[in-house]
């Protein structure tokens, strides 16, 4: 067990406009990219909420990884910007708490950029892999059950 | 009851910093009433009790317990397991109680940071680099003193809590509104409200509150109080570059700082609904920066100088993540 290579626990969020769509061309054009992140689909990056990064941090994953439409060209206007000014302010929240910033990362892909996606997710989980497992000693208060699982998940 | 037939009220202080018996006081004659209503059989800053008369009561025999105060070591959470033990309800008293508060921003450090700082600080010469031991043998016995915990803990993080009742302090009117409801269940006028519910505050932002005009907040630049002339009287102080914890914090003050050109710090916690405060605050913040350039929201940012410490003043160890890296280093409890 200890051999083995660390797998990070990363946690993607994507949008349904853009890069939710990268991920899924990714997929049917079979680009392979690591399963270490688990996506989960907000309808725009600007959905969200801080809370959501740290919640992830707080309960076992390594890394978080925020993706969404390219400067510009967000399907509700502006919303990505905001994103990009709570990353940038988030980065360094975490960074005085002493969680590398480099945990988190944001990337901008388009709904035609499946390629770009998966190689950018390629990237974050070597970086990831580089920093170690951050395991937030919170994310062991848990029941043992709900652990249990969360383990046979990593585990999959 | 007690023997002259009036139920018992106690009120203890763990890590905490005696503001929020002083806010108690304040309720001026309404003090009277607790008198008049309760046997108060516990409260050391007010009146002499030991430990030992709290043991020997029976378990649920105090009405009512007002716990301020973080836990800091193992006497305070000694007696909040024996407080939680003796009373029928007990109230997260005040915002360390309820999240750490003050206090708690020694969640940023380690134990070893703490002690450095305490017993060889810029003002302390300790040359042996002595610190406190816990058991030290005396000619008389074995002197114990509690060990202190590698984080600061809230009340609900070491014991059930049936509400929580923010601020730091708690609003006089707040506390005597409280005081009031609880005599009112008492003599069967009033209903108590499910268990877990905040009281004494309200459940909307401080903004509601605050009697400053607001426009579109569109921020360029952060300030500090002292760096600008002439605040505005009337404007938002967010609008004026001015970091204020406002948008995220509980109603309940009547929004007093903001009405006195103070900003908002952000005691009276979390608002309805928002699981982390400084998330809330973050969020907050970063949706009015007017920039969409990288390299000037940076620039924008670095008016805000300690943005975990202006986010989590009052929340760190109820955030999500509890205390920064360095006091989780040496040990989890």
């Amino acid at each position: 067990m200890m051999s083995e290579q660390f797998e990070p626990v990363i946690i993607g969020f994507t949008c349904n406009w853009c890069s939710y769509r990268a991920a899924d061309m990714a997929g049917t054009a079979r680009i392979k990219y690591p399963p270490n992140v688990r996506l989960i689909r907000l309808m725009c990056s600007g959905r969200l909420d801080p809370t959501f990064v740290l919640k992830a941090l707080s309960r076992g994953a390594d890394g978080v990884l925020i993706t969404g439409c390219h400067p510009g060209e967000c399907h509700y206007l502006e919303q990505n910007y905001k994103a990009l000014r709570r990353y940038r302010l988030l980065k360094r929240t975490i960074a005085q708490l002493g969680i590398e910033p480099d945990r988190v990362k944001l990337v901008w892909a388009s709904a035609a950029e499946g390629v770009q996606l998966a190689r950018e997710i390629t990237t974050f989980v070597e970086e990831i892999r580089e920093l170690g497992p951050l395991h937030w000693p919170t994310s062991m208060a848990r029941p043992q059950a709900e652990q249990s699982v969360v383990l046979e998940e990593v585990a999959a | 009851m007690s023997e002259n037939g009036k139920p018992k009220f106690a009120m203890y202080w763990a890590a905490s910093c005696g503001g929020c018996e002083i806010a108690v006081l304040n309720i001026n004659e309404k003090i009277l009433d607790v008198d008049a209503n309760f046997d108060v059989v516990f409260w050391p800053v007010a009146m002499d009790a030991k430990y030992k008369d709290v043991e020997a009561m029976p378990d649920k025999s105090i009405l009512l317990t007002l716990f301020n105060g973080g836990i800091r070591n193992e006497e305070n959470e000694h007696l909040a397991k024996l407080l939680r033990q003796k009373s029928q309800i007990l109230v997260a008293f005040g915002s360390c109680a309820t999240e750490g508060c003050i206090p708690g921003l020694a969640n940023f450090s380690s134990k070893e940071q703490i002690f450095d700082a305490v017993y060889e600080g810029v003002s302390t010469d300790n040359p042996d680099h002595t610190r406190p031991q816990y058991n030290y043998d005396m000619p008389e016995g074995i002197l114990h003193i509690p060990p202190f915990y590698p984080q600061l803990k809230t009340l609900d993080q070491v014991v059930d809590v049936d509400y929580f009742m923010p601020g730091c302090p708690p609003e006089s009117h707040q506390i005597a509104a409280v005081v009031e409801l609880v005599i009112k269940v008492l003599n069967g006028e009033a209903e108590l409200p499910p268990k877990g519910t905040v009281i004494g505050a309200g459940p909307s932002t401080v903004c509601d509150e605050c009697g400053r005009k607001r426009n579109v907040k569109t921020i360029t630049e952060f300030v500090r109080i002292h760096e600008i002339e002439n605040i505005d009287p009337e404007l938002c102080l967010l609008e004026q570059g001015i970091l204020c914890n406002g948008p995220a914090t509980r109603s309940g003050c009547s929004a007093r700082c903001p009405a006195v050109g103070a900003a908002c710090i952000g005691c009276y916690g979390p608002a309805e609904g928002v699981v982390d405060y400084g998330a809330r605050m973050m969020s907050a913040v970063a949706s009015v920066i007017d920039s969409k350039d990288p390299a000037e929201i940076d620039a924008i940012l670095d008016g805000i100088p300690d943005p975990a410490g202006s986010f989590y003043r009052f929340s760190l160890p109820h955030s999500l993540l509890r205390a920064g890296k360095s006091a989780w280093s040496n040990g989890n409890s």
